[in-house]
């Protein structure tokens, strides 16, 4: 395939964009912020998009960005998609949400009313245009010089989500944030931007989703931030279920300070093609991490998952599980470093990755990394990709159970550790329902196309 | 009601049944002996549907079916079961989740009403009693993490829960001690019914005083070299195979 190109149209739909946030929204941010912007659009401009010479995206090919000068969305879902948007599982999970159209911040599909003390939900754009201190750290933490699509959000969000757990609240619904990629409408580009900050001793679960629902081509460049301070727990879940048009590139920066929790699990169901960079820093002890991640693919989907492990202090603990379960042509890479520093003695981390292979056609490339300056550590790694067991295929078959329901259920079980690992039981049990009724989708197609025949 | 003629099957290059002739009625119990290797456990493979095996000749009757054209999950509606010598573990499949999978299944194929969670527990639970089986097998995945003789007991538990018509036991006493070994018969006896046939494969005669059987069989070389009563067991415990086959190795 040919490589992406950086084209004029490319460029110059990006310039306005870029000149335009900075004389509207953007000129009434703090200067550090606006300092920081102007930083990452140079830095876009000389890294320019990444290509497969680069190590990091071998196996992502953005070539499909290459003919599309981008245009903003309408902040707005067409009235025949409500039903889609307001129905969908993962609309509403009892708590408070923001919602988010195109990249535009929607307050009628937002419900802020019911938010709870001690937590702030708020567009990020109105928390940087009112001075609040914490959204000032926006941009502090994921790297904009070296990793150009951090870099080109970073110069061209125009809002988001700020939310803020305050000192010792303790927050039982989960938090929303929803992305609506409407992808009714051509070469939409969105550039959501997310910051996430637990203060001390609290604790909350983030549900970030991004959903999607027209045919058309879009683009979401999406950026989020969660720094966790001393001994906070937080859950952050990350489902993206955009439609089958859909170009979704993130980039999820985590920074994590003494004794602090965190699990960030990487849903990722939708899109066309998609790459999930998770960057979690370990910068004091005592602090543990959890990235949990599961991507079912299908058709033509490509989607690669891009972790670094940056144990950098003494004493952290990190746990790493990615699952992946291809059908069709579908293809998948797995690329994921344990980084222990020189002074991060007695570091414990272990990695897993794990595919099932469910059609001839699918491929999964896996590529675990350590790479370990410090000597007393304990980090394993391990990567499979393998295929549906015939024995226990067998079995259930020959207990009366159909071919394809057995598959389901053994489908179903592969993924279900990963599914377990979510501790918000209104998250998890939406999952379970989404992803049978995928296959039973699937099935039905299946079963359609063979009538055809 | 199950009618094999000449039956002949191959795993890759290799001819493992060379001609098997077996008929069982309804309520009789077959039982089926002999040497390692001699292909048991591909003669239950093959009626049950396992597709390592290819059927290079003859034929299976079962209740007016050809067995042969079917596949497993349909001659197990059809009434087939077999327990496995080695029932696989199935990390991640709740036990009573897939037993009631199956049965529902089944029961659909027969047309009658499927069963909800609650009454399925209830059924499963009396035959759990049957089977002396510990309750905390209801919140495991299937054979995940258990013994031997606990896969074993798992494996008749599923066959009194889906009363099949014809049920193939391979070598289900191996490896049991005496108490598991009655509680596995006991079970295996109450579902002995005019109308079930019950083919039991296994070395050991100790099995044949629990399950009576009506006839016992010598599988040997892929061919059934000798039939008799339940008699026959106990001559070949006193002698061994060589005497009915002395191509065989001892
Ligand atoms: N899938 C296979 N591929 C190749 N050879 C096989 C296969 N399955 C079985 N065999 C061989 O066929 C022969 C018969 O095997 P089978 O398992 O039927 O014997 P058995 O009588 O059940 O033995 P045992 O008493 O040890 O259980 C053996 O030599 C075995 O190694
Ligand atoms: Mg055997």
């Amino acid at each position: 395939m040919a490589e992406v190109k950086n084209t004029a149209e490319h460029q110059q739909a990006y310039k306005e964009r870029y000149a335009a946030l900075g004389r509207g929204a953007a000129a009434h941010w703090p200067a550090p912020v606006q300092q920081r912007r102007a930083e990452a659009w140079q830095a876009f401009g000389a890294l320019g998009y990444p290509t497969t010479r680069d190590e990091d995206w071998q196996q992502t090919n953005l070539a499909p960005l290459t003919h599309i000068a981008f245009s903003e969305g309408r902040g707005q879902v067409a009235p025949e998609l409500q039903p889609r948007l307001q129905g969908h599982p993962f609309f509403d999970l009892g708590g408070p949400r923001l919602v988010f159209v195109n990249g535009v911040f929607s307050a009628e599909l937002s419900a802020l009313e019911n938010c709870p003390a001690g937590v702030t939900l708020l567009s990020l754009n109105e928390a940087l245009a009112s001075g609040r201190p914490t959204a000032a750290a926006v941009a502090r933490h994921a790297d904009f010089q070296k990793q150009a699509l951090t870099a080109l959000n970073t110069a061209l969000f125009q809002d988001g989500a700020l939310i803020e757990i305050g000192r010792r609240a303790v927050v039982p619904a989960p938090l929303q944030i929803v992305y609506v990629s409407t992808g009714d409408q051509a070469s939409c580009a969105s550039f959501p931007r997310t910051l996430i900050v637990a203060a001390p001793e609290s604790q909350a679960t983030i549900v970030e989703t991004y959903l999607g629902f027209g045919m058309e081509r879009s683009f979401t460049n999406a950026v989020t931030e969660i720094v966790a301070e001393a001994n906070a727990w937080v859950e952050h879940c990350r489902v993206q279920q955009e439609g089958p048009g859909a170009i979704h590139i993130s980039a999820v920066q985590t920074y994590q300070t003494r004794d602090s929790r965190l699990s960030t699990h990487s849903l990722a169901l939708g899109g066309e093609l998609v790459r999930n960079g998770v960057n979690a820093v370990l910068d004091d002890e005592g602090a543990e991490v959890v990235l949990n991640g599961l991507y079912v693919l299908a058709g033509q989907q490509h989607c690669d998952n891009h972790t670094v492990l940056d144990h950098a202090k003494p004493n952290c603990r990190s746990r790493e599980y990615y699952k992946g379960i291809l059908d069709d042509q579908s293809s998948s890479a797995f690329n994921g470093l344990i980084l222990v520093r020189k002074d991060a003695q007695h570091t414990d981390a272990i990695q897993s990755n794990k595919n099932l292979i469910l059609s001839a056609d699918a491929t999964a490339n896996t590529r675990p990394q350590l790479e370990i300056y410090a000597d007393d550590v304990r980090c394993t790694h391990g990567a499979t990709v393998g295929q549906i067991d015939a024995e226990m295929l067998f079995y259930m078959r020959s207990r009366g159970v159909g071919e394809q329901d057995a598959r389901h259920l053994l489908t179903y079980a592969f993924a279900n550790d990963v599914l377990q690992r979510i501790q918000s039981t209104a998250v998890r049990e939406r999952l379970e329902a989404a992803l049978f009724a995928r296959w039973n989708e699937a099935q039905a197609q299946r079963a359609g196309q063979a009538a055809k025949l | 009601m199950l009618e094999i003629r000449n039956l002949q099957a191959k795993a890759g290059d290799r001819e493992i049944l060379r001609g098997i002739n077996l008929t069982v009625k309804p309520g009789e119990v077959h039982a089926i002996m002999g040497p390692n290797g001699s292909g048991k456990s591909t003669l239950a493979g093959v009626l049950a549907g396992r597709d390592s095996y290819e059927v290079t000749g003859g034929s299976v009757t079962f209740l007016g079916h050809d067995l042969l054209e079917l596949d497993p999950e349909e001659r197990a509606r059809e009434g087939v079961f077999l327990a496995f010598q080695y029932p696989v573990e199935i990390p991640g499949v709740g036990n009573m989740y897939f037993l009631r999978a199956a049965l529902n299944a089944i029961r659909k194929h027969r047309g009658e009403e499927e069963l909800d969670a609650v009454d399925f527990l209830n059924l499963a639970r009396k035959k759990m009693k049957l089977l002396e089986m510990d309750d905390s097998l209801i919140n495991r995945s299937v054979n995940e993490g258990f013994s031997g003789g606990e896969k074993k007991r798992n494996e008749i538990f599923q066959m009194a829960v889906l009363e099949p018509k014809l049920a193939i036991l391979d070598e289900t006493d191996s490896g049991l001690d005496i108490d598991a070994l009655k509680i596995v018969s006991q079970g295996v006896n109450a579902l002995r019914d005019k109308d079930r046939g019950i083919i039991l494969v296994t070395h050991y005669q100790r099995l044949l005083n629990y399950i009576v059987p009506d006839f016992v069989h010598v599988l040997s070389g892929g061919r059934i070299v000798k039939s008799g009563g339940k008699e026959l067991a106990l001559e070949l415990e006193d002698k061994g195979y060589a005497w009915i086959d002395d191509t065989v190795a001892v």
